[in-house]
């Protein structure tokens, strides 16, 4: 993985002094809420309805054995004991004091963290595929471009300052799962004709208030042009982007409002200036990026095949959590592994320091000391040895951390909701925690098969509910919280919106609902195979209303 | 009816004003029930931003019910007592208030 270089040291030092510096002279009152609030977000400080949350980029949710430890000894030492992974592939603390952040933030700089342009109106952390660099369907890894656009975008002057906050995500395969459609620029990394490698470039993705699938404006960008380009549309988004009106300022709503042909014509236009000056990327320098990504020498360990026959025939739990949690590794002899953060009843994304310090042994053991964090909400473990599966199992039983259930129904995203997040109107985790009760059964989850339930707590969507194959969004009515439903979400290569079934459920009704929606699905699917989505695809929602609301739609 | 709240600017935690000062829990904050005491309150709060003593303070709508304070929304009944999902974390383990929802 990338290593700081002097260059990064030396400015994350800087940075942390220069906040630390602000902390003190907020502190003693030198400086006013209004001077410093804009600080502090620049450095992942927000205020919550409980106490201050601390959001800590994990570039491309890239992570080793040690910075995760770290993580780690951070929720013991200034929180509660845990922290939350999020659907930026990120972590937040949800209880440090201000007093505590110069500490923090010293102590995450010595393992090459920090929360810098984690909030704001700026390029945020650049998301990725999680088995990047691990998955048999991938063209390259995606995240030397991800660290590329990292240096670039990390406290670029031009671009510090946007309408409105930004996001990117790279993925290499040509399945999505990096959600790249929702997204402000989403890159897919791709061969052409000739096998040269560049970018189909979407642009003005996104969810929130107004969600739109990214259009597709230019089909392969070669890969030395990947920050000219970038810088082009930028550019034009900071020109053009709305200023005037917070919720209509994400270049999603430029795109929309200017039409896909003449963004992509402005666009075009402002690389022809840019394309063959500095920004262009020299082959020595995307290579220089590219060796810290080399991947582990990954030895031949065919013994895999066999040891992980006998360990089925041995536990059932382990053959089941197999089958749902590992993927297909590039090597033969080994897998990526999904550890999943939504056991049963618990709080989607969330793990205790314990845990943390845990799944860093196990990496550091049995997968190279790499890690990612999955924008799902859950940990990876990106190259085990197939012969190593049942140990890693073994080591992830004893942590609570063996849950199968990887794309299934209980693997819910959901952001904090309202029981910390200062913009909810609702709970989203309670929510999350009923389902999860509910579907309990893994016989029955696996029937099902795979469904991706995504719960927001509010119109921000942190928690993807848009794209959900079921989605649920919590609003406030009358004092109260209420459910809408939205069906045939998905954040994949066929990227959709979901529709809005109808009236919304009450907190004690939605899982009800939902088991009434599944139910329907079950009874007329084709068969098995046809997953949850290619149902809803086929058919609408007409079944699903008719389950939900038969009774009250005849009346009214 | 209403009551002053905000987040000690220090470590971010949830407080109530009440007898002269900002207390960790919601039960003995000051009542305005008429235009001048939330004006008092507001004048109160006003000086304790200017103060850093705290932030994001407001007013929010209570009822009194059998002399206990109840907020009107579900987010203050949650700033009053803690996450819903964690009963062992907030005010709510720190000072056994009740739950909020």
């Amino acid at each position: 993985m990338y290593r700081y270089d002097e260059f990064d040291h030396e400015f994350v030092k800087a940075r942390v002094a220069q906040f630390s510096d602000q902390v003190q002279r907020r502190l003693v009152g030198e400086i006013t809420e209004d001077q410093f609030r804009p600080l502090r977000l620049m450095n992942g400080v927000y205020l919550q309805l409980h106490a201050y949350m601390l959001r800590i980029a994990v570039p491309y949710g890239t992570l080793n054995s040690k910075q995760l430890r770290m993580l780690g000894h951070i929720a013991r030492k200034y929180d509660k004991g845990y922290g939350h992974f999020t659907t930026r592939q990120n972590i937040q603390f949800n209880w440090p004091a201000l007093s505590d952040m110069p500490a923090i933030l010293t102590d995450l700089a010595s393992v090459e963290m920090h929360a810098i342009q984690t909030s704001g109106n700026c390029i945020r952390n650049v998301t990725a595929d999680h088995f990047a660099g691990a998955a048999a369907d991938e063209v390259a890894d995606p995240r030397p471009y991800a660290e590329i656009l990292r240096q670039w975008s990390s406290v670029h002057p031009e671009f510090s300052y946007l309408p409105r906050k930004f996001k990117i995500a790279v993925t290499g395969a040509e399945r999505d799962r990096a959600a790249i459609q929702t997204h402000d620029i989403g890159l897919h990394l791709k061969k052409n004709a000739d096998g040269q490698l560049g970018f189909a470039v979407y642009v003005g993705g996104g969810q929130g208030r107004t969600p739109m699938v990214a259009k597709k404006i230019r089909d392969f960008l070669p890969e030395e042009h990947l920050l000219s380009y970038c810088t082009a549309i930028l550019r034009v988004y900071n020109l053009y982007g709305r200023r005037d009106n917070k919720y209509k300022a994400r270049i999603k709503i430029l795109v929309h409002e200017t039409g896909t042909e003449e963004i992509t014509r402005q666009v075009e236009a402002e690389w022809e200036a840019l394309k063959d000056g500095e920004l262009k990327l020299p082959e020595a320098d995307i290579k220089a990026i590219d060796a810290y990504f080399a991947p582990p020498a990954l030895l031949d360990r065919p013994e895999g095949d066999d040891a992980v026959k006998l360990a089925r025939l041995d536990s059932r739990s382990f053959s089941e959590w197999l089958d749902q949690n590992a993927v297909t590794h590039r090597h033969p002899d080994y897998a990526a592994i999904t550890i999943s953060l939504k056991g049963i009843g618990e709080v989607p994304g969330d793990a205790t320091a314990e845990q943390m310090e845990a799944v860093a042994d196990i990496a550091e053991k049995y997968a190279f000391d790499e890690l990612r964090v999955s924008h799902e909400q859950n940990l990876i473990l990106p190259h085990v040895a197939r012969a190593d599966l049942k140990a890693v199992y073994d080591a992830l039983v004893e942590i609570g951390l063996a849950t199968a259930n990887s794309n299934l129904i209980t693997d819910i995203i959901a952001c904090p909701g309202l029981d910390y997040c200062a913009l909810a109107n609702a709970r989203s985790i309670s929510v999350a925690q009923d389902i999860s009760r509910r579907f309990a059964s893994l016989e029955r989850q696996r029937d099902i098969g795979e469904l991706k339930l995504k719960i927001s707590g509010c119109i921000n969507a942190c928690g993807h509910h848009h794209v959900g194959h079921i989605g649920i969004l919590g609003v406030e009515k009358k004092g109260s919280e209420l459910y809408q439903v939205t069906l045939g979400g998905s954040a994949d290569e066929n990227t959709s919106v979901g529709d809005i079934v109808g009236r919304g459920f009450e907190p004690e009704e939605i899982t009800d609902a939902i088991e009434k929606i599944v139910d329907t699905y079950l009874a007329i699917r084709l068969d098995p195979s046809e997953k949850f989505i290619d149902t809803y695809r086929r058919i609408g929602l007409a079944p699903f209303k008719e389950a939900l609301y038969a009774g009250e739609t005849k009346a009214a | 009816m209403k009551i002053l709240t905000g987040n000690r600017l220090t470590d971010g935690e949830a407080v109530w004003y009440g007898n002269g000062a900002w207390l960790e829990t919601i039960d003995k904050a000051d009542l305005a029930d008429d235009k001048a005491a939330e004006e008092r309150l507001e004048a109160i709060g006003a000086a304790a931003l200017a103060n850093n003593v705290a932030i994001d303070i407001n007013l929010v709508d209570v009822n009194v019910v059998d002399g206990v304070i109840e907020p009107l929304r579900l987010r203050e009944r949650i700033r009053a007592a803690g996450p819903t999902n964690r009963l062992d974390l907030g005010k709510q383990a720190d000072h056994g208030s009740v739950p909020a929802a």
